[in-house]
């Protein structure tokens, strides 16, 4: 079991001390960027999220892993209310984002969806130039200014290491940018609103290894600006790019806690059949 | 072996029949083309463009007061019927479990169901009578009818095709739900949307029914809105009608130069799919 992290190549970097151990998923408060309380969520009368409690630290990389169907996916488009365009969908409990409630009434979700960046499965760039995709979240903020938007656009895509393969072509089809490059540029796409958080539901299951490895060194440069909650159904990417993993199952939190102790050493059994490939 | 050639021979025959089949699509396609060229041809000449009709007994003259009448007309049409049906569409594709889109769908079914000659009927009843004449803009009216069902349910169908990803990308970068429609989807559905609004005015280009009785015909030059207008269909029907040779050689001309209209309309429709989708595709 321990080789499974030693032939996943990528040497990982020190971490920052993290959170002590936690009980069911809780840290103290000082350090949670996202607080989750006794969350659950809805598809029309069917429950497929039960509870969930747990807290996301700042500026740091937090895997969601699970079988296919836990609930990955309903649980971070629930960060920042993207499920509320699902006819019938809806959550109760508590989601917090700097202290403030995030299903309260009061929320605006816009706001709230410029602070919580998102970064789907599949790349989806608008049918528009490079240019234009990375300027569209401010333009629609109301953003006019020429300067602004190109100093912006290039700030992104170099956050997002694409600018040196973009440079020449801004004003090109964003369409025909290879795969990689389209999930990059999605990335790029969510920086430029300057988000503080970055949601990311299996931004490389599509893609081929090259460019999958391409995204986790970006991941890993991003964590130092950003809170990145990633969804893979790939456990070596977990243990590659996360610091913390949360273990998923049947819409259930079964483990969460430090990346390392989730692969090496996890409290539960269903875990470690997990993480061991012994299903899923 | 043998199973390799009888897959071929299979796979042959279908080639044929797919061939065949084309061939009797096109086939009355070019027969048209063909025959209306040759009983039209002799008349279609310069004159025919730039002259206007001669009074019985006089020969020669041409059709120009028609040919850009139904230019005007369908303009006309396409200024009323693209904006209402852009929008129902709009409303249709992204509202469809609402009360009044039930009302659009079962009107825009309805409309499209309604022979044309009663369209004319119908703006006959709502423009002419109460401005007290016939007039272009009661023809533009008729033909707009016409089109809105067909822009409506294309609008619907192509905006229905672009890929739920992209409204969430929008939606997922701060964008109102308004917003992603406009920016991201209705763009993104441009292509095809134009091509729809191209092929509807193709369609009612032909149309000879609702215009006798809203724009009527006039045998003057008239760029007059407010004033009846001349049409290239109802040109033709006048001409066709009567009894003298030479106004069946204009009546064949002007069917002609109808025929190319519509085949220019939709060919137009072609590129400039092929133009957006580059823009679209990279
Ligand atoms: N739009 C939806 N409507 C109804 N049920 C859904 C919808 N999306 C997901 N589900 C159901 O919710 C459960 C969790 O799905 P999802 O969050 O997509 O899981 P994961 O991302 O972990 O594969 C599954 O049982 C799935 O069938
Ligand atoms: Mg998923």
């Amino acid at each position: 079991m321990t080789t499974f992290l030693i032939d996943t190549g990528t040497p990982r970097r020190i971490k920052a001390p993290v959170m002590q151990t936690q009980i069911n998923g809780m840290a103290s408060p000082a350090e949670a960027r996202i607080r989750v309380r006794h969350f659950d969520f809805f598809y029309a009368d069917a429950k497929v999220l039960h509870g969930i409690t747990m807290d996301i630290p700042d500026r740091q990389v937090t895997a969601l892993i699970g079988p296919s169907g836990c609930g990955k996916s309903t649980f971070v488009r629930s960060m920042n209310r993207m499920n509320d365009i699902i006819p019938d969908a809806h959550g109760e409990g508590v989601i917090e984002i700097d202290g403030r409630n995030i299903y309260d009434g009061g929320t605006d979700v816009v706001e709230l969806r410029r602070r919580v960046g998102m970064v789907f499965q599949k790349s989806n760039p608008f049918p528009k130039s490079i240019f234009e995709n990375i300027a569209y979240g401010l333009k629609i903020g109301g953003v006019r200014n020429r300067r602004q938007l190109s100093e912006t656009v290039e700030k992104s895509l170099r956050r997002a290491a694409l600018w040196d393969e973009v440079k020449d072509r801004l004003n090109d089809s964003a369409m025909a940018l290879s795969g990689g490059q389209q999930q990059r540029l999605c990335i790029a796409r969510a920086l430029a609103v300057d988000p503080e958080i970055l949601l990311m539901d299996e931004p490389a299951s599509a893609l081929d290894p090259i460019a999958t490895t391409k995204i986790e060194e970006l991941i890993w440069e991003l964590k130092e600006n950003y809170t990145i909650v990633i969804v893979t159904h790939n456990m070596q990417q977990a243990a590659r790019v996360s610091d913390r993993t949360a273990f998923f199952m049947l819409g259930r939190l079964v483990e969460y806690g430090e990346t390392n102790t989730i692969f090496m050493n996890p409290r539960e059994k269903m875990t470690e059949d997990y993480v061991t490939g012994r299903f899923g | 072996m043998r199973y390799a050639t009888r897959r071929k021979i299979v796979s042959r025959v279908a080639e044929a029949l797919c061939a065949v089949a084309v061939l009797l699509a096109l086939l009355p396609l070019v027969l048209i083309l063909f025959y209306v060229l040759k009983e039209g041809a002799g008349a279609l000449n310069l004159a025919f463009f730039t002259q206007m009709p001669k009074p019985v007994g006089e020969t020669g003259g041409g059709m120009a007061n028609a040919i850009v009448g139904t230019l005007i007309l369908i303009g006309l049409a396409g200024v009323f019927a693209v904006p209402i049906g852009c929008l129902c569409g709009i409303h249709l594709a992204e509202y469809p479990e609402t009360r009044f889109s039930s009302v659009v769908r079962f009107a825009a079914d309805v409309l499209n169901g309604v022979p044309s000659i009663v369209v004319g009927i119908f703006a006959y009843g709502l423009v002419v009578l109460p401005f007290k004449r016939f007039s272009a803009i009661a023809g533009g009216v008729a033909l707009g009818l016409l089109m809105i069902p067909i822009v409506v349910r294309m609008t619907e169908e192509l905006l229905r095709l672009v890929p739920s990803g992209l409204r969430e990308g929008a939606l997922a970068l701060g964008a109102t739900r308004g917003r992603a429609v406009f920016t991201v989807i209705v763009p993104a559905a441009l292509p095809g949307i134009l091509t729809g609004i191209l092929v509807a005015l193709a369609r009612v280009a032909g149309e000879t029914a609702p215009l006798l009785f809203t724009s009527f015909n006039n045998r003057f030059w008239s760029l007059d809105v407010t004033q009846p207008m001349a049409s290239l269909t109802v040109q033709v029907f006048t001409y066709a009608i009567s009894p003298y040779d030479d106004w069946h050689r204009q009546a064949w001309a002007g069917a002609f130069l109808l025929v190319m209209i519509i085949l220019a309309l939709s060919i137009m429709a072609r590129l400039a799919v092929r133009r957006l989708e580059r823009m679209n595709r990279g």
